[in-house]
């Protein structure tokens, strides 16, 4: 039996070390928010290039600055943009610095289970800064009710659930919720990580769109392709022009339209944004790509992955309901790729 | 059955010339080197092991003193830290596991060792103890899909009888410190069911014949003379359930709720230490932030250590060296 | 004193409820079986042994990566925290004198009582940062630190159990103490130290919390010891919080996996173990 034993734990360590010997593996973690379009096109981009394999593991957009910043992965992502002070401390750290490439734009919906509603309900700005702030109890409660003239709403408490990590979801969220309510911006701010009123915590979109399945009179805020993937009810928001607008393809993409120019380090938030169709929980997301990568081979890949993904994988975005870039955005970014040293 | 070694073999000689050649062919030195550098091993690895544990918080040790035990914002923002929330909840939710594990596992040993024959005892057990090789995680999974959905078509049945006091107040959500305590309780009752049925095996005959030939019934001689003649060890079986409790992450995380405050409800959600640890550390920005974590892992890991002290300290003045 | 209708109801009525206990001990390990059994069981299929994970969303996929990860994960503990164990429990078995081992002994229990993500803590902090990297290797680290208070203290105890007459007569014939432990000691322990082994192996293959920050996780197949690697406990605990239906199944057939993995090495260890002696929790 031991030799039996031995000669298993020999084929483990062989095929363990020897399995993929030609493999270049590139290591990634963040943002969960674009998960669904970063595994589809890792995974189309593998295809292409059989000897890349870029394992991308989404532990939320903090994850990704904190560990780009420890150096533990290649790359990471978020869809809050780094703050100066994150900035300048990953310059401190190694040396060289840490640049954003928008990859596409994404919507983050309030989703909600309440048993007896099927549709879409209506949401205004203040009633969903209400909520979160824990003001507002009840889903009849008059600041939902009269924006939805003809639905029947419980009377049942509302359950919040939110992020239990740091996350540009929820970054982008409370970005939006800071542009509709002054108390919600002093009381919480705007942040990857902020000190929730009220609510149970879920990990990653994954984790608190797994809650609301489970919840009966939750609401949650998850990127879309999470609430269209497993069908779950998702309201309209009511935009800077007041009208009440549904998270769409094109809602999205009328986010940016109005976009004059972007700024050189593509740090800008497109939430709330003027214009009429558009969505105003929108954002950009962005991959975190160190100007310096060591490795000739994974800079290589990497750069080569950007360039693929500013071509082919932009016209993948729709499948999945993210919206691609806007051509201001993708000419000046191709651009950019040249930085990484 | 203890051996000691035998005196010969520790002595030393000179070392002079061929002497010292011929022990170094029998080997003994140099099994006792290797031996002993395995043993001290354990030691340095424990030792860096605390010492990492330090100096990775120190940051948070000095900003926060230790207003941290008794501080309750958890402000990753504003970065004030405070870990009163998350040993609250290791606190009650350990705690509920031991006041229901207790119960339900003493008298579980009770029955095994006092009144089950002999080989559906043994059998029995074996099939207890597998419930401990049972991986964290899938008591998580059943927590999620199958405790938490039980719990809420109980929760009128539980309302309804114990609702009038605050332990059960307000709404729940499924997710909350009562579930966590519940899973804790299935993951604790193995380890005292085990350690008490050896222990009251251990209680002497002797003990049992003369409370019976007095007239008392088995329960009665169960109660009154097995049991406090076998507490301490059933005692150090409690502790050693408890530090097991303390440790728990991964089927805590995935049925507390994870939320940093503190609520009298059961019925609330919650947050353990290991579990904000669990959550938290791979994203933890900035160096107060991660050495805050790292200071709670201290402290988590200073209560399980005085615990299983206790424990160990308990169960082996029991059952190895006789009861008693 | 007299045995009144109370005594006797009082006496019933409490040895009852301790069997239900142990019936509810034992009801809740069926349970537990049955359910993964039939979420998990009936739906296992090849795919699931052999196919990599799919993209987020998509159906279909398995968990090939993360079957061979786990095997190396506990590949590289077994290699550290066996043979450290082992050869401690031989000092303190053999060579033990009062003072240091108990100092070792104590240490070793206390190692054994800290929580697993403490040492996942202390592993990411030793290897993962330096390094700079997420490996199979610091995961296998981690997993191996655990496992040697339980070899020591197996290892020692088995040992002991040796007869006293074994040893001496060994001695009697000439052979050294190195000797006596290499041919006659070890030899008569052999079966208890096997399962041992065994019994550690299946308690650290279910251990999720120290791999989160050291080997992290990985969708596709892991080259070689320094990448990140995907492991069964880690992909229970990612797909069961998720919201995909499919994902959540796949979830029960890895749990179905694990715990019969764990199990059937448990009972194997056990039943050899019970023809010889107790077990070491």
């Amino acid at each position: 039996m031991i030799r039996r034993t031995a000669i298993l734990s020999a084929l483990v360590a062989a095929v363990g070390t020897v399995a993929c010997a030609q493999q270049l593996l590139i290591n990634a973690a963040g943002a969960t928010f674009p998960y669904p379009m970063y595994s589809k096109w890792f995974d189309e981009f593998h295809k292409k290039f059989p000897n890349v394999s870029i394992n991308y593991q989404s532990i939320g957009s903090g994850g990704g600055i904190q560990q780009v910043t420890a150096a533990t992965v290649d790359f990471g992502a978020s869809d809050g943009p780094m703050t100066d002070m994150q900035i300048k401390a990953f310059q401190d750290k190694r040396g060289a610095a840490i640049l954003h490439f928008p990859t596409v734009m994404g919507a983050v919906v309030p989703t909600y289970n309440i048993p007896g509603v099927s549709g879409s309900i209506n949401f205004t700005g203040e009633a969903l800064a209400g909520i979160f702030l824990g003001k507002i109890t009840k889903w009849n409660d008059p600041q939902i009710a009269t924006a939805n003239p003809g639905v029947k709403l419980p009377s049942s408490n509302i359950v919040v659930v939110h992020r239990a990590e740091g996350s540009g979801t929820t970054y982008i969220w409370a970005d939006y919720l800071s542009k509709v309510s002054k108390e919600w911006e002093m009381k919480v701010g705007r942040a990857n990580s902020v000190t929730w009123p009220v609510g149970l915590a879920g990990k990653g979109n994954e984790g608190v769109s797994g809650s609301i399945q489970q919840t009966a009179n939750s609401i949650g805020y998850v990127e879309l392709i999470y609430a269209i993937q497993n069908k779950m009810t998702y309201g309209k928001v009511r935009n800077a022009a007041g009208e009440f607008i549904q998270a769409s393809l094109a809602s999205v993409t009328a986010a940016a339209a109005g976009m004059k120019d972007m700024p050189e380090d593509f740090r800008v938030s497109i939430s709330n944004a003027p214009g009429k169709g558009v969505y105003p929980i929108s954002s950009f997301t962005w991959l975190l790509i160190p100007s310096k990568i060591a490795d000739p081979a994974k800079k290589k890949a990497i750069k080569d992955f950007l360039a693929w993904m500013l071509a082919d994988g932009q016209k993948m975005t729709p499948a999945l309901s993210y919206a691609p870039l806007p051509q201001v955005v993708l000419a000046k970014e191709v651009k950019a790729i040249d930085k990484i040293q | 059955m203890s051996v000691t070694a035998p005196t010969a073999f520790e002595t030393r000689s000179s070392g002079r010339g061929s002497a010292f050649w011929q022990r170094l062919r029998s080997g003994d030195d140099i099994a006792y080197v290797i031996t002993l550098t395995c043993a001290m091993t354990i030691l340095a690895i424990t030792a860096l092991l605390v010492f990492e544990l330090f100096t990775n918080s120190s940051v948070a040790r000095r900003q926060f003193g230790w207003s941290f035990l008794t501080s309750n914002v958890w402000d990753p923002t504003g970065e004030r830290f405070g870990a009163l929330p998350f040993i609250y909840g290791t606190v009650v939710t350990s705690t509920l596991a031991l006041l229901m594990g207790i119960p339900l596992g003493v008298g579980a040993a009770i029955f095994l060792a006092e009144l089950a024959p002999t080989k559906i005892s043994n059998a029995l057990t074996f099939l207890i103890e597998l419930l401990a090789a049972v991986p964290s995680v899938i008591y998580g999974l059943l927590g999620i899909f199958v405790l938490i959905p039980m719990l809420k078509a109980a929760e009128p049945f539980l309302r309804g009888l114990l609702g009038w006091t605050p332990l059960f107040s307000g709404p729940f959500y499924g997710q909350s410190l009562f579930a966590a305590g519940v899973v804790l309780t299935v993951m604790i009752i193995p380890f005292i069911i085990s350690i008490s049925r050896e222990v009251i095996l251990a209680v002497p005959t002797e003990q049992r014949d003369g409370a019976l030939a007095l007239g008392a019934t088995r329960w009665e001689t169960t109660w009154n003379v097995v049991l406090p003649f076998a507490k301490k060890g059933i005692m150090g079986s409690i502790f050693l359930a408890l530090a097991r409790a303390l440790g728990e992450t991964m089927a805590v995380t995935m049925v507390i709720g994870n939320q940093p405050e503190i609520h009298t409800s059961l019925f609330a959600p919650g947050y353990s230490m290991a579990a904000v640890i669990a959550n938290e550390f791979a994203e933890a920005t900035g160096e107060l932030y991660q050495h805050t974590l790292i200071e709670l892992a201290l402290v988590l890991f200073g209560l399980t250590i005085v615990i299983n002290g206790l424990a160990r300290l308990l169960v082996l003045s029991t059952t190895r060296r006789g009861a008693g | 004193m007299r045995l009144t209708l109370r005594r006797k109801i009082v006496n019933y009525v409490m040895l009852s409820l301790t069997g239900i206990c142990t019936l509810f001990a034992v009801g809740m390990l069926l349970f537990i079986l049955g359910y993964l059994f039939i979420n998990g069981g009936r739906s296992l299929t090849w795919d699931f042994f052999t196919q990599l994970p799919k993209p987020v969303g998509e159906t279909g996929g398995g968990m090939a990566n993360a079957l061979l990860g786990s095997a190396k994960l506990l590949l590289v503990a077994t290699c550290i925290g066996v043979p450290i164990g082992f050869l401690a429990g031989v000092y303190l078995a053999e060579f033990g004198g009062s003072k240091f081992s108990f100092v070792v002994r104590y240490t070793t229990d206390l190692l054994n009582g800290v929580p697993s993500i403490v040492i996942g803590i202390f592993a990411y902090t030793v290897l993962v940062l330096p390094q700079k990297h997420f490996s199979t290797l610091s995961g296998g680290v981690a997993l191996g630190i655990m496992m040697i208070p339980i070899a020591t203290r197996s290892s020692e105890d088995f040992l002991r159990a040796v007869p006293l007459s074994l040893r001496e007569g060994a001695m009697a014939l000439g052979a050294s103490k190195a000797r006596t432990i290499l041919t006659v000691v070890i030899p008569a322990a052999k079966a208890g130290l096997l399962t041992g082994i065994m019994l550690n192996l299946a308690r650290v293959a279910g251990e999720t919390a120290p791999l989160l920050f050291t080997s992290f996780s990985n969708r596709y197949w892991s080259p070689g010891w320094n990448q990140p690697t995907a492991a069964l406990p880690v992909m229970i605990y990612t797909y069961a919080i998720s919201p995909y239906a499919d994902w959540k199944q796949q979830a029960w057939s890895a749990g179905f996996v694990l715990l019969m993995l764990v199990l059937a090495i448990n009972v194997f260890a056990r039943m050899v173990l019970s023809k010889r002696g107790h077990v070491v929790r």
